[in-house]
Parts: C-alpha cells; structure tokens; sequence
C-alpha cells in the first residue's frame, strides 16, 4: 500500500533522509519511530505530497506521490506534526469544509462530519472556534479531518501528543479500529504505544532505516534470548554451575547478593523455558527459592540498541548487550 | 466544484474574524466622509450658481461629485485593499495551514482561484455598498447612469489588479505585515508613475503614462470605456496571478 524507494531529501545542503526504503501492506498499522530530528516528518511530508523528494520513489496506494499526486491525496488522510487549523473556524463548518474539499457529496457530507465528530468525539465543541479548543481538542479536529473521507491510508504524524491518558487510550482504541479496512502509518515517541497498537515497526536514526519489520520479529532478531531473573538462597556458585548445566540455558549472571540470598539472570534459548525445571533443580537441592520470573525484551530495548548503537547491529547477541544499551545517542 | 469550497473558506474567514467588519466600517466610514464633503459642497455650488447663471453650466454631478468621489474612493482602496489581501498565504504559511491545505486533492490553481475570487467578492461588496452615494445624489439633482456604470466598472478592474499583486506578495512570505507593505510598495509606485510622466515627456513620458495605474482609470470615470484600459487591467492581473502559481510552486520545492 506504501512503498517508499531509496527516498532521499535534502534542505539545501542539509541530508534530511538519505536513501530510506521501505513497504507497508493493506490494513496494516506500522509504526515510525526515531530520535528527534531523524526525518520522520520529513518522510510523512513526502508520502503526503506536501513536498517532492529530492530523489527516490514513493508509491503510495499504488500511485506516485510525485506523478500522481492528486490520486494519492485522494485516498489520504493527513495529520501533520503541529495540527495546523484555522483557528477562526468553528469545528463543524471546518470539518464540512474539508469533507467538501476532499470531495464527499453534499448529501454525504453531513452524515460524515457527524460521524467523525462522534468518533473523535469533538461533537461537544462543534459550535466552538477551533482557536479556542484546548490542544487534547485541537488534536482530535486534526484526527477527525484526516479520516472524514474515510481514506484508504493515513499518516499521522504523533497523533497521541498532548492527550490525556483517557483520550490516549481512546484514541489509539480508534486508530486500531481503523486496521483492516485502512492503512496507518504514524509516528510516535510513545514506545509502548507502538506495541499495543501497531503490529510492525519502522525505524529511522539520523535520516536512514536502521531496522523494520513485525514487533516480535524485530525482538526475537535483536534479543535471541529469552532471560530470566531467578533469587535463591544458596552457595552461588553451586547454584550458577547446577543451572548452567540445564539444557538449553546459554548463560548465567549473578547480581550482588542480599541476606543470603543471590539474584542470577539467566539467559536461554527463545522458545525454551527452563523454569520448571529450575524450581525441580531448588526443590533437589534443598535450596530456598524465592523468585522466578520472566523478563521480556521490549520494542524499548530493541529502539535503544539500534538507535544508540548502531555499529552491534549484526552481533546481537552479546552478554554486554544489556550494559551498553544506556542512553539513546544524541 | 473545489473552488467554491475554497472560496467558503475564505469567506467564513473573513467574516468570522473581524477582518471583513473592520474594513468595510472603516472604508464606508471614510467613503462616506469624503462623499457628504464632496456632495456639501456641490450644493452649495450649486446654490451659488443659481444666483450667477453664467457659472450654472460648468456645474455637473458627473464632473463635480461622481469623479472626485471615484478618485478620493481609489485613495482609500490604494491603503485598504492591501490588508485585505495580506492573510490570504502569508497567514496560511505561518499557521502551516498550507500543510494541510496543500495535500487535498485540489490543484494549486484552484486554490489560488478560490482565495482571489473571495478577496474580490469582499471587494465587490465594499464598493458595491458605495452604491448607496449616487442613489443619494439621484435624490437631489439629475445623474447620468453611464458613467457611474463605467467608473464602478472601472474601480472593479483597479481592484481586481490590486488584489492580485496583494495575492502575489501574500505568496512570497509568511508574515503579514511584510505581504501588506510589499502590496502597498508595488502599488504606490504603479500609481506615481503617472505623475513623472509630465516631466519626462516624449516617449518616456508615454511609456510611464501606459504603466501607470491610475491613469488607466481616469477614463471610466468619465463615461468612457478604451479597451486600452480594459486590457491593462486584466493584463496585470494575469500577470500577478501566473506569478503567484509559480511562486507556490517553487515554496513547494523549497519544502
Ligand atoms: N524546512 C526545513 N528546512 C531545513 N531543514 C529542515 C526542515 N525541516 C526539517 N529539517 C531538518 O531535517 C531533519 C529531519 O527533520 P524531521 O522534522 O523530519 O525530524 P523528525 O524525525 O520528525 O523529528 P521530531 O521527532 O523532532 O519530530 C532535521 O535535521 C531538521 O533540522
Ligand atoms: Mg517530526
């Protein structure tokens, strides 16, 4: 549904995105993510044909967003960074004016307008000036434009920014409602926000692609493993060899030790899950055991790795994984 | 259609904020100023000469009030119609209303269309409401309609190129005092240029004359219509609109 090739933009002298490649299919919701400034709005700028690129393709429904422009803009729906809006517009005469713009009928249009108002809930404030909304309001006037020619793909760029917690979850509770029938692209600095509602990943770090795919796909590539925190009450060194030699398990940590008892993370092969047989093990022994639990590598994890180091992309997975991965580069 | 959308647009735009109110006040304020001082004192003339008939037959509406009245109007438009058409890209490029204005499925030109069409349209019932002066004048003394016909012809014409300069230079930047001064720049010395003309003689001198924008609309106001000045008009309309769709095309590039 979108497929972006070797798009590069330049500001003047200024790289922008440099050669970004990617593909979105029908009915997905994927998500944009990277560090500020590294040319997520700049690409949404491009799909949404506000601006051509330098060079490189970008197809978006199946057509051109440079050649053919005016088909795409016909099938999108389009929320740009700051929710630009005529602030000397009330809410339903703004929402009939772009319906009209976007082309729905005349006798559709008020069916639509009402629609979406209710959707993104703004029907409370239609008779306000938009000026006057509050930026959680402003934002869902944006959300409710993008949609209100029911588009086959939407771009949205940080839709949830400025929202309350309740408006978040019902907002993103409407953007999943639109999987399926639409295609969404957004982007977002809300990592948890992407796991719950996009079902892949795009990521983009100084104006390049440095990792794509399906959530778990991306996990599983950059964190092999699946890991366990276990605290027992016993000789540590008996206790990190006797679990190490459990089939399956790749490697054993210790951490510092507290009232006897000492917290060991331990690695093992995805897909294996060896804490049965680590509480048989406490249980043989004589051991206390005290905790067992999973701990699950993150999409966070994932964007800080790739984001800050870039260079350990192939060699995934190392044990010093876990130290390096610190703050996301500047 | 697309442009009509647009042309609501900005028509609620203009309404809904106080731009539209506050300029027609201000206009019919100062239109109608100057309209009772010219009328009182074409009365008053008047009166004067029906004591001393010898002087009665200089005295004519069309001479004595409609063409002041024509040219004090064009003074106030000259100062007016630059604040009129200053918002219409600058404020959008600012606000970044263009954004989104520019990724619905409606061409550039109809965009351009629609927001010219609906600084005309305000235009059109700024002078349309001076219509109220010669009904007066009817009142009291015998009009020719010709004229008149010609010279609101004529002021629609003026204000059909002053809009588009002022669309023009809107295009070019995103603050609003800077496209209201730019219009008020080009236009002031379109409009002086007459007044060089006398010096300069010869062809110089006709060459300033041609371009001058004032010049052009003397005519109409006495009653007579040259397509020379009909073409001028339009000519530089066209002209500033064909340079405002190449200037939103080139802010596209510059992204
Ligand atoms: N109009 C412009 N002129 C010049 N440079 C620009 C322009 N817009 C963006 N840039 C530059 O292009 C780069 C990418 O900017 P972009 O806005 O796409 O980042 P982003 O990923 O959306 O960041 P954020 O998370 O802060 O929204 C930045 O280095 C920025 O400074
Ligand atoms: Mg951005």
């Amino acid at each position: 549904m979108i497929e972006v090739d070797r798009l590069t933009k330049n500001y003047g002298l200024v790289a922008a995105i440099r050669d970004v490649s990617f593909s979105v299919s029908p009915g997905q919701i994927v998500g944009f993510l990277g560090p500020n400034g590294a040319g997520k709005s700049t690409t949404m700028r491009i799909l949404a044909c506000f601006m051509p690129a330098t060079s490189g393709v970008a197809r978006v429904a199946g057509y051109d967003v440079f050649r053919q422009s005016m088909e795409v803009r016909r099938r999108i729906g389009y929320l740009p960074e700051n929710v630009p809006l005529y602030t000397d517009m009330r809410v339903a005469p703004y929402l009939d004016f772009v319906a009209e713009v976007k082309g729905v009928g005349r006798a559709e249009r008020r069916r639509r307008v009402a629609d979406v108002m209710d959707r993104c809930m703004v029907a409370d404030v239609q008779n306000r000036l938009i000026g006057k909304l509050s930026k959680g309001y402003r934002q869902r006037v944006g959300l409710a434009q993008a949609i209100v020619n029911d588009p086959e793909v939407l771009i949205l760029d940080e839709p949830t920014i400025g929202l309350d917690p309740k408006q978040i979850t019902e907002i993103r509770s409407l953007i999943k409602s639109l999987a399926g029938q639409h295609t969404v692209i957004l982007s977002t600095h809300i990592l948890p926000e992407v796991s719950m509602v996009c079902g892949a990943v795009i990521i983009i770090n100084n104006g390049a692609i440095v990792a794509q795919g399906p959530i778990d796909t991306l996990v599983e590539q950059f964190f092999p493993t699946s890991r366990l925190e276990v605290e027992i009450v016993g000789p540590p060194p008996a206790v990190r060899d006797q679990i190490r030699a459990i089939p399956g398990v790749l490697s054993v940590q210790d951490q510092a030790p507290a009232n006897g008892a000492a917290r060991y993370t331990v690695e093992a092969a995805r897909g294996r899950d060896v804490r049965a047989e680590i509480f048989q093990l406490a249980a043989q022994q004589r051991w206390e055991l005290l905790e067992l639990k999973r701990v699950g590598m993150t999409l966070e994890e994932v964007f800080i790795r790739v984001v800050a180091g870039e260079e350990s992309e192939e060699g995934s997975a190392e044990k010093s994984a876990e130290k390096s991965a610190g703050e996301p580069a500047p | 259609m697309k442009i009509w959308a647009i042309f609501k647009k900005e028509m609620r735009l203009y309404f809904t904020s106080p731009v539209a109110w506050v300029v027609l006040t201000i206009f019919l304020f100062i239109a109608g100023y100057f309209f009772s001082s010219i009328f009182s004192f074409f009365s008053q003339a008047s009166i004067q000469s029906a004591m001393n008939p010898a002087m009665g037959r200089e005295l004519n509406v069309t001479d004595s009030v409609m063409r002041p009245l024509f040219s004090n109007i064009s003074v106030i438009l000259l100062l007016l119609m630059p604040l009129v058409t200053m918002r219409l890209f600058a404020e959008e490029r600012r606000a970044g209303t263009i954004e989104l204005l520019l990724t619905f499925p409606v061409r550039d030109g109809a965009v351009l269309a629609g927001k010219y069409l609906a600084a005309l349209a305000l235009y059109a019932i700024m002078i349309g409401l001076t219509v109220l002066y010669p009904v007066i004048v009817v009142y009291f003394a015998r009009l020719e309609w010709g004229p008149v016909l010609t010279g609101y012809l004529g002021l629609l014409l003026m204000g059909a190129t002053f809009i588009a300069v002022g669309v023009f230079a809107s295009s070019l930047t995103e603050n609003q005092i800077v496209a209201a001064v730019t219009t008020f720049g080009v236009l002031l010395i379109f409009w002086i240029l007459g007044w060089s003309a006398d010096y300069a003689g010869g062809t110089a001198g006709r060459l300033l004359q041609f371009l001058s924008i004032l010049e052009h609309n003397d005519s109409f106001s006495k009653g007579v219509l040259d397509t020379k000045d009909i073409l001028y008009y339009v000519n530089f309309t066209v002209l500033a609109l064909f340079l405002t769709s190449r200037s939103l095309e080139a802010r596209r590039w510059k992204g």
